[in-house]
């Protein structure tokens, strides 16, 4: 019987964050259909009470760390604690949510308990002892499906794969798993964290829509002037109005880092793409941009795509988006925003 | 800080971005079709690390760059030609395969061997730098097992920015959820640091910095060990490329209005 570990973390106020949820689900589903044994662990501040906030998952055992060491994210703490809660579950399937937190400490904490790791986790399922895991190679290019024997083997699993487990709150009666914290181990000291000024768009996960501002907003327009002030109005007033978020390609944020002139309030944070975000929205409207691979790698996981471009040849129209209008993004932006607002 | 850092950067090739690649079988393993053929460029991340490394180098005395990169010698031979022009660097080549279906455990090892086996490297002054992931494995595990292999015990992910202070401590922020950034203080190296993009642009050719480059480039390639990086203990299923061609409708000669009225319906759908 496969010793399946749900391994989670709290968020600095005690709650589980979505993706821990979410992994927590396909944990459940994988001891099923495996037959295995589930175990929980949490490490994170609170994580005592996260226990307790799934404790109805089902799960055998529930393990923790709540040290104050690992209050707030670090690798050298995180590692430690989560080869410690790996080992004490004697897990042999580790399956995680892949969230910065463990994106940074789980590789580390993998070699120290022997294990395999794979994160982008997209897909996992099993029967018997054999588990099955899906994961895109080369950006979201290929998708592969494979297996390891080894064990222990751990599954950063990408967010929204899984519907978040719920279920009752109970009383885990988790168990403490002691953790010899050094003084190496705390040379790195957490400030905080920055948020995003109030007012800065980036792209929000929440969002239903996702708006793609390209390069073409900063070009010469039918005038033969470049209009990046009104591009930057338009576009943040459309943002305020269909409380879309917002995703660049990389050809406008490298315009910012040149030094010429462009939309002040986008940066790479922004970056759709090759070399930036695959977020996951509903739908999603590209405007200036010319719909190249690399860009639209990081539309894989958005269902619906339209395009606003002034040329009917471009990647878009190439069986990339389900609608391209061929039509100047000013004057469409200036009218869409008008209808949302009256 | 008095004698600088030393500063390793992780880094190989990826397919050009604009290529079209297509997932074929071979004894080995999955691969690309005409993989040997396909032209490549510094992985795009690797890349700004590189870019963040002699930044960095330049503005603390005594600090030297390696770029430490696995990949086929022919092709690193063919990718040094443009990237030997960016930045100042000791090239430590490692002969091996550049897939991203190779397993980033045995890469890993291999990255780790020929770090530890650079001469006079001192680790109390060593940052490894690296991309987040790469454009092939796109694993983001890579530099965090080199770290351990080396007993790195600080380590940073998605880095966009190092602040280094006059004591050697340095400041970091690490992007994570939301667009937000974690901001972090390390005393001091070793460090491991996996850039996302940081914050500079790709620097202009300079033909001095690449001739001086090259004159260590070729006797580093010939110098290159082989590494038996393979697939590892990853039996693979399948690989594929899903249909995701969509059947666009092309809008032509509607006008403003129109589109706009259409567009504003299928947000609020």
């Amino acid at each position: 019987m496969a010793k399946i570990f749900a391994l989670l973390h709290t968020e600095s106020d005690g709650s589980l964050p979505k993706a821990a949820r979410e992994t927590l689900a396909a944990a459940v589903n994988l001891a099923a259909q495996t037959g295995g044994a589930l175990t929980v662990g949490v490490l994170g501040a609170g994580a005592a009470a996260a226990a307790d906030a799934v404790a109805g998952c089902g799960a055998a055992a529930f393990i923790t760390v709540g040290d104050h060491a690992v209050a707030h994210p670090r690798y050298a703490t995180d590692a430690a604690a989560a080869t410690a809660l790996v080992q004490a579950a004697g897990a042999e399937i580790v399956l995680a949510p892949n969230t910065s937190r463990f994106a940074r400490c789980l590789p580390g904490a993998a070699h120290r308990v022997g294990a395999q790791i794979d994160t982008h986790i997209v897909a996992v399922g099993g029967e018997g002892g054999a588990v099955h895991a899906q994961r895109w190679f080369y950006r979201q290019r290929i998708l592969g499906s494979f297996s390891r024997t080894a064990r222990p083997w751990m599954l950063l699993v990408d967010g929204g794969v899984c519907p978040a487990w719920q279920g009752p709150a109970g009383t885990a009666n988790a168990q403490e798993v002691p953790v010899a914290f050094t003084a190496e181990d705390q040379r790195t000291t957490v400030k905080g964290v920055q948020a995003p000024a109030a007012d800065a768009q980036t792209i929000r996960p929440d969002a239903v829509l996702l708006f793609v501002a390209g390069a073409g907003w900063t070009k010469k327009q039918k005038d033969g002037q470049a209009h990046i002030g009104d591009a930057g109005v338009l576009i943040q007033g459309f943002l305020r109005s269909a409380k879309a978020s917002l995703g660049s390609s990389k050809s406008l944020v490298d315009i910012q880092s040149e030094g010429q002139e462009t939309l002040s309030f986008m940066s790479h944070m922004n970056q759709v793409g090759q070399t930036g975000s695959t977020p996951r929205h509903a739908k999603g409207l590209a405007t200036c941009c010319h719909g190249e691979e690399p860009h639209a790698v990081g539309w894989r996981f958005i269902n619906e795509r339209r395009a606003v471009n002034l040329d009917p040849n471009c990647g878009w129209a190439q069986g990339k988006a389900d609608v391209v209008y061929v039509a100047d993004a000013f004057e469409v932006i200036t009218k869409v925003n008008a209808l949302l607002n009256a | 800080m008095t004698n600088g850092f030393q500063i390793v950067v992780c880094g190989s090739l990826v397919p050009d971005p604009l290529q079209t690649l297509e997932p074929v079988t071979t004894p080995q393993g999955p691969g690309l079709k005409n993989e040997t053929m396909l032209p490549s460029v510094l992985d795009p991340w690797a890349a700004h690390a590189l870019f963040e490394a002699a930044n960095l180098a330049k503005q603390i005395a005594g600090s030297k760059v390696w770029l430490v990169s696995l990949g086929p010698k022919a092709k690193l031979q063919q990718l040094m030609m443009t990237v030997a022009q960016k930045a100042p660097f000791e090239l430590v080549a490692i002969d091996g395969s550049a897939s991203g279906f190779t397993d980033a455990h045995g890469v890993a090892a291999a990255l780790a061997d020929a770090i530890g086996a650079i001469p006079g490297l001192d680790k109390s002054r060593l940052l490894l730098f690296g991309g987040c992931a790469s454009a092939s494995r796109d694993a983001s595990v890579t530099l965090q097992l080199v770290g351990e292999r080396l007993g790195i015990r600080d380590q940073f992910v998605g880095v966009d920015e190092i602040k280094v202070q006059a004591d050697g401590s340095f400041s970091i922020l690490e992007r994570i959820e939301g667009g937000q950034y974690l901001s972090s203080t390390c005393q001091a190296a070793p460090a491991v640091l996996a850039w996302a993009t940081g914050n500079l642009p790709e620097p202009p050719n300079n033909p001095q910095i690449g001739m001086a480059n090259m004159r260590g480039v070729m006797p580093a390639l010939q110098k290159a060990k082989p590494a038996a990086v393979g697939v590892g203990g990853i039996a693979y299923e399948k690989t594929e490329i899903p249909a995701q061609k969509r059947q666009t409708r092309i809008v032509k000669d509607a006008t403003a209005d129109e589109i706009a009225r259409e567009i504003v319906e299928w947000i609020r759908s």
